[in-house]
């Protein structure tokens, strides 16, 4: 047998606790009231053109990204729009948001929300990317970088290779895996979209093979379709990041500061895919997504198909409550997730899971004194040494963090979770990479 | 409502944990401590538990009543510093001298450079150069293996190391032939399985391999120092062997005596001296096995694995600054 393909700088393993792999996606029920943040997007947050009173219907345009780096947002239920104002969201912060007070779920006009699949791509390379912004389409991966800017690729360069996120590396989340196993066609007629917007003959899904499900389905299914190639890979974390994805995939390398584009590769993941062909086959912006509700504490942990703008704590009433002893609440996975101080805050765009630990798993190791081991070094995936990182970070030795190559750190965590001594070495981290990330703005 | 736990990713943590990092250290050094009680009784057992007791003793009255702070006896690093520094000296050492060794193991040593995780050179061999060069008589005098069970044997006597045989008769002029033929050489097979004089851990290399196999695979060291400090020494005895066979013996008789599978298995991979990445790693051990094969072919000592690993530590800092790891994306593709 072959070997199987994966990165080949550092890694970890973390139980994978995949709960919910093999539960079926739900539709979750509409909300009473839906709180909208307008800053769903990396880059500039958009501009609303509604006003408060304003009758909405789904799916209808409800703020506008001007900017190079925005996009846009839509009414994801009809209503009347309550008003604008600051709420909490994921991100721990009061930011700007849509109130929308729901009435029903009439859809605007020109959505195409049957069911029925269309192969047939027949819009050409620039009206693509232009319904793709329309849209607001966001990498559904958790980075929320605007799709449409994605698709654009600069002058000089080109795109050999369209590379899907299907690896979903992260423990605990499942919705890209049950979204690979119950929208397999309409994912890889995405798939075929951005291969024409991005002038790419080769696109490849890499899966990994704790997913013999999906992998074998996505396979049959490839088959109809012209140049796509479904990859399996070895279990590993950070797999799904981009650089150890490209790296697994194709065997190219990209620069320390570079991106994807330098070595021919764009990187995206199955769920956009899946919008893409919302939007393109059926002008269907990007109102919902598929969200993993898990935890070992809860009665039923699930896989909601959740509108944007739904608070959390809905999907947790809906997995079977508030277990007594969650100690915490997790936007995301545990390795890169974030932790939120509250459920009372709206799923957006960028929402892949929540997941809820227990008191006894929300503790963290007592730190002790770093024991020189090098395990962290071991695992980094960028093969930095983060006990020295961690070290200039605490020192506030910024311009030796620079030559160490701080900024090459992607935030996996995997080597705060390898640490045999506990040391909190990703906290010093993200420190020293804003404080040596100001330090390089400022000599510009 | 209750309140959430608020902290950076990630949330969860791997299994890893400094006890169990010198726990599996300890298993790895248990074919070579049942070795030495077989060879050397239970003297073996004495120099052990003496050596060990001494360590955690001096580390927990030197956190509480000197530096003041939280006592981590309980993490199994003074135990291991004492298993070694035991490893290191022969089976017939005087406790007090053991004692005063293990204060400068524990003390010196490790203690006053701050700690575990601190400490430049490795501690154990700190203390067994001081025992050595304190007491060089007691530290050299070493008892003649005895099996147990063995009945032909009956007191206890010291005789020299082989590899003191060995530097002994390059001093007076004989030749390799002759000094493999005096009576007190241990034959090879004897060399092999530890079926000789020596200082207690050092004497069987097939349980240190064992030891050195079970912490490779444990992750808790990388196989690039002592394979890189072994095949050094034997590449450097060969090509020497090859150029005067009679003035120099052959590579193996290297490996299998003195300190050598000791030093390079548990002694310089010993994480807190050694360099952290891998290049560095093999750095470092090409170093000692240069210095040792030095010192044991020219040096005034018979042995030079000890003061060859001190050696490198010194360079530790050094070599990790030199040698980084592959970092991601560096080479264009
Ligand atoms: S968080 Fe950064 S330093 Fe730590 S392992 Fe990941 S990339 Fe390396
Ligand atoms: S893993 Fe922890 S103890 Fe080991 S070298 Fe890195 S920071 Fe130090």
């Amino acid at each position: 047998m072959n070997k199987l393909k994966t990165f080949t700088i550092g890694g970890v393993h973390p139980h994978e606790n995949k709960l919910t792999d093999q539960v079926a996606i739900r539709t979750l029920p509409l909300p009473k009231q839906l709180i909208i943040p307008l800053g769903q997007n990396l880059g500039v947050p958009p501009k609303p053109i509604v006003k408060k009173g304003d009758e909405v219907k789904t799916g209808q345009l409800i703020a506008r990204g001007e900017a190079f780096i925005s996009s846009n947002i839509h009414a994801p239920a009809s209503g009347k729009i309550l008003k604008i104002d600051d709420a909490l969201d994921a991100s721990g912060y009061r930011r700007q948001a849509i109130f929308l007070d729901v009435t029903g779920d009439e859809w605007a006009d020109d959505i195409d929300t049957s069911g029925t699949i269309e192969r047939e791509i027949k819009l050409s390379k620039s009206e693509i990317v232009a319904r793709i912004k329309e849209c607001g389409l966001v990498g559904l991966g958790g980075a929320t970088f605007p799709t449409h800017v994605k698709m654009m690729i600069p002058d000089g360069k080109k795109a050999e290779y369209l590379i899907i996120n299907g690896v979903e590396c992260e423990p605990y989340l499942t919705s890209d895996h049950r979204m690979m196993l119950e929208k397999g066609d309409e994912i890889l007629v995405g798939v075929s979209i951005m291969m024409r917007a991005l002038d790419t003959e080769k696109a490849v899904i890499g899966i990994e093979n704790n997913k013999p499900d999906a992998i074998a389905k996505l396979s049959q299914l490839a088959q109809s379709y012209k140049g796509i190639q479904i990859q399996p890979l070895k279990v590993k974390y950070p797999q799904g990041g981009e650089k150890q994805l490209i790296k697994a995939c194709v065997n190219r390398e990209v620069p320390s500061g570079k991106l994807p584009i330098e070595v021919g590769c764009v990187v995206s993941n199955v769920g956009t895919a899946f919008a893409v062909y919302e939007a393109v086959q059926k002008n269907k912006p990007l109102i919902e997504r598929v969200v993993t509700i898990t935890g070992k504490n809860l009665t039923h942990p699930s896989n909601f198909l959740v509108r944007v703008g739904t608070p959390i704590s809905d999907l947790i009433a809906a997995a079977g409550g508030m277990p007594e002893d969650t100690g915490k609440l997790i936007n995301g996975g545990p390795m890169m997730g974030k932790s939120l101080s509250t459920p009372d805050v709206p799923v957006v765009k960028g929402s892949s899971g929540i997941l809820l630990l227990k008191n006894e798993e929300s503790k963290r190791p007592t730190p002790k004194t770093c024991i020189r081991c090098s395990k962290c070094t071991v695992v980094c995936p960028m093969g930095l040494e983060p006990f020295l990182l961690s070290k200039l970070s605490k020192l506030g030795l910024y311009e030796r963090a620079e030559k160490e190559q701080i900024m090459d750190c992607i935030e996996c965590g995997s080597c705060q979770f390898t640490c045999p001594s506990g040391l909190p070495l990703l906290d010093y981290l993200r420190l020293g990479k804003q404080k040596t990330g100001q330090l390089i703005r400022n000599r510009k | 409502m209750s309140l959430f736990t608020i902290s950076g990713s990630p949330h969860v943590h791997g299994e890893e944990n400094v006890k169990k990092i010198m726990l599996t250290v300890v298993y790895a050094m248990v074919p070579a401590m049942l070795v030495s009680i077989y060879f050397f009784g239970l003297d073996a057992l004495r120099v052990m538990l003496i050596a060990v007791g001494a360590s955690i003793f001096f580390e927990y009255v030197i956190q509480k009543y000197l530096i003041k702070g939280p006592i981590t006896i309980t993490d199994g690093s003074a135990a291991v510093a004492g298993i070694l520094l035991a490893f290191n000296v022969p089976a017939n050492v005087p406790a007090w001298m053991l004692v005063a060794g293990a204060l400068v193991t524990i003390g010196v040593a490790k203690m006053s450079f701050g700690g575990l995780g601190k400490n430049p050179f490795n501690p154990a061999l700190v203390g067994r150069v001081f025992m050595l060069i304190s007491f060089p008589v007691q530290m050299t005098s070493w008892p003649v293996a005895k099996p147990l069970f063995a009945s032909h044997l009956t007191d206890a006597i010291t005789g020299p190391t082989a590899l003191g045989l060995l530097k002994e008769g390059v001093g007076a002029g004989k030749t390799v032939d002759q000094i493999l033929a005096d009576p007190q050489m241990p034959q090879y097979l004897d060399r092999l399985m530890g079926n000789m004089s020596g200082s207690l851990g050092e004497v069987s290399a097939i349980a240190l391999i064992i030891g050195g196999i079970f912490m490779v695979i444990r992750k808790v060291i990388d196989w690039q120092v002592p394979v890189s400090i072994i095949l050094t020494v034997f590449i450097m005895a060969e090509i020497f062997h090859l150029i005067d066979p009679q003035h120099y013996i052959e590579p193996s008789f290297h490996l299998f005596s003195g300190g050598l599978m000791l030093g390079a298995i548990f002694m310089a991979t010993d994480m807190v001296s050694s360099p952290m990445n891998l290049s560095g790693k093999i750095v470092f051990g090409v170093g000692i096995g240069l210095i040792t094969i030095i010192i044991r072919l020219w040096g005034a000592y018979p042995e030079g694995i000890s003061f060859a690993i001190l050696i490198m530590n010194a360079f530790t800092p050094l070599i990790n600054n030199a040698f980084k790891p592959k970092r991601f994306g560096l080479v264009k593709k």
